[in-house]
């Protein structure tokens, strides 16, 4: 197991095979992972919320911190108008940077590393943009496709230019988020392999990028949650205020 | 060369893995579709719960926390205003106060002072009357003195010249003559040492 660089991402069952009509949503370690994220993330914030101290402590700061940095980006991205959608990208922000952080564990699992949980995200986000689009501009929403000031010549070629790059939205985001997941833990674990393989004589050298990957992986880790949540909340701005 | 046996080791690194990856297992796991619908399920499950714990009871406590803090301690700032502005207020009422004295003093000071001065020239003027009437006597009387001290003079002068010319000569001598002489020598020096 341990020489493949793969197969730290498989998906195993862990108990019995769970089979609701043709669907198998038996529990598997990334269920078991999601669950892990999701309620540290609820403990975290449920104790940073429990008491109101004018001189907060630490759990305290974390939670408030945590609220005033996602506020402050939505409101810097997306203005004033996004604040009903504030819960929704809170908890998109989080949950997608203790997946993150949680993999960076050693044996653990990456949720965000498998492609069908960031598309899901990502599509849910781009169908609920576009809803919500329609529903705040009616089909005026459609001249997000046709920019001002573009000469009419050039206009059917802009506006297909336009149409792919909204439809390829959820694709770009859900494979930003996977394939840098993936591409970091697969590097770290071939330079591990590197570090058994070289032994005492050679390891050293793959041993001290390995030490250095993991720090430049927490840092992806909180990048590309961040870059998740700021890139929702730019489609988010499209969707309320229209200006093209 | 160098450059060509580099590619060549990459190239071959690359065959390489592929061949261990195929050898072991189909690729990557991401894209296995046996475990998607499990995913899926379980995802929207936890984020959906999450999302629903998140809104609904934490995050209203977190902004109802700020809120607060931020009113508590704008209370406390502008409750500090107030009291410094009331500090103020006093310092100058303080300041007033000092001011007002202090022109109460001076004025108190002035007073007294002329007061005293006043008093003073009115003893000063008073003395001085005294010592004027007295001075004034004093030259009356040397007046007086200076008046009667030449007669007294001659009177001596005649006695003892008639004495002396009795004594040297040794007969009485006209005493009538004598005093004449006598009379004017006196009115002469009299003018060198009395004229005035």
């Amino acid at each position: 197991m341990a020489a493949n660089p793969m197969s730290q991402f498989d998906v195993y069952r862990i108990g019995p095979e769970i089979k609701v009509g043709a669907f198998d949503i038996s529990f598997t370690n990334a269920s078991l992972f999601m669950i892990i994220s999701t309620v540290s993330i609820l403990l975290v914030f449920n104790f940073g919320s429990k008491r109101n101290s004018v001189l907060p402590n630490k759990m305290q700061l974390l939670a408030e911190l945590s609220y005033t940095f996602v506020a402050k980006m939505i409101s810097d991205t997306a203005g004033s108008k996004a604040k009903p959608y504030f819960a929704f990208i809170f908890s998109l922000f989080m949950f997608v940077l203790f997946c993150n952080m949680f993999g960076m564990i050693p044996y653990t699992f990456t949720v965000t590393s498998h492609i069908i949980v960031t598309f899901i995200l990502a599509s849910f986000i781009f169908i609920g943009v576009t809803i919500i689009g329609f529903i705040k501009h009616g089909f005026g929403y459609l001249k997000l496709f046709v920019p001002s000031g573009v000469p009419a010549v050039l206009l059917p070629l802009i506006v297909v230019i336009e149409i792919i790059s909204y439809l390829s939205r959820p694709i770009s985001l859900s494979v930003r988020l996977f394939a840098n997941m993936m591409a970091g833990h697969t590097m770290m674990k071939v330079f591990g392999g590197f570090v058994i393989s070289l032994g005492l004589v050679g390891g050293w050298l793959p041993l001290s990028f390995s030490v250095a990957l993991t720090g430049l992986e927490i840092l992806v880790a909180f990048l590309q949650a961040y870059v998740f949540a700021i890139l929702t909340c730019i489609y988010l701005n499209d969707a309320l205020n229209l200006h093209h | 060369m160098i450059k060509k046996i580099f590619f060549q080791s990459i190239f071959f690194g690359f065959l390489f893995f592929k061949g261990a990856f195929a050898a072991e297992s189909g690729g990557m796991p991401q894209l296995n579709p046996e475990f998607w619908i499990s995913q899926i399920f379980w995802l929207i499950l936890t984020f959906g719960t999450m999302y629903v714990v998140l809104s609904k009871f934490i995050l209203p406590k977190i902004s109802n926390n700020l809120e607060s803090r931020k009113s508590q301690i704008l209370e406390n700032i502008e409750a500090a205003e107030k009291q410094r502005e009331d500090s103020e207020a006093k310092l100058k009422e303080y300041d007033e106060i000092i001011l007002k004295s202090k022109s109460e003093a001076k004025t108190m000071f002035n007073q007294t002072r002329e007061k005293v001065l006043k008093d003073i020239m009115a003893k000063k003027e008073v003395l001085d009357q005294q010592i004027d009437d007295e001075i004034n006597k004093a030259e009356k009387e040397i007046e007086v003195l200076r008046v009667s001290a030449p007669d007294k003079i001659n009177k001596i002068a005649i006695e003892t010249s008639s004495e002396l010319l009795e004594k040297l000569i040794g007969s009485g001598v006209n005493s009538s003559s004598i005093s004449a002489i006598v009379d004017d020598l006196s009115k002469r020096n009299g003018d060198k040492y009395y004229g005035n």
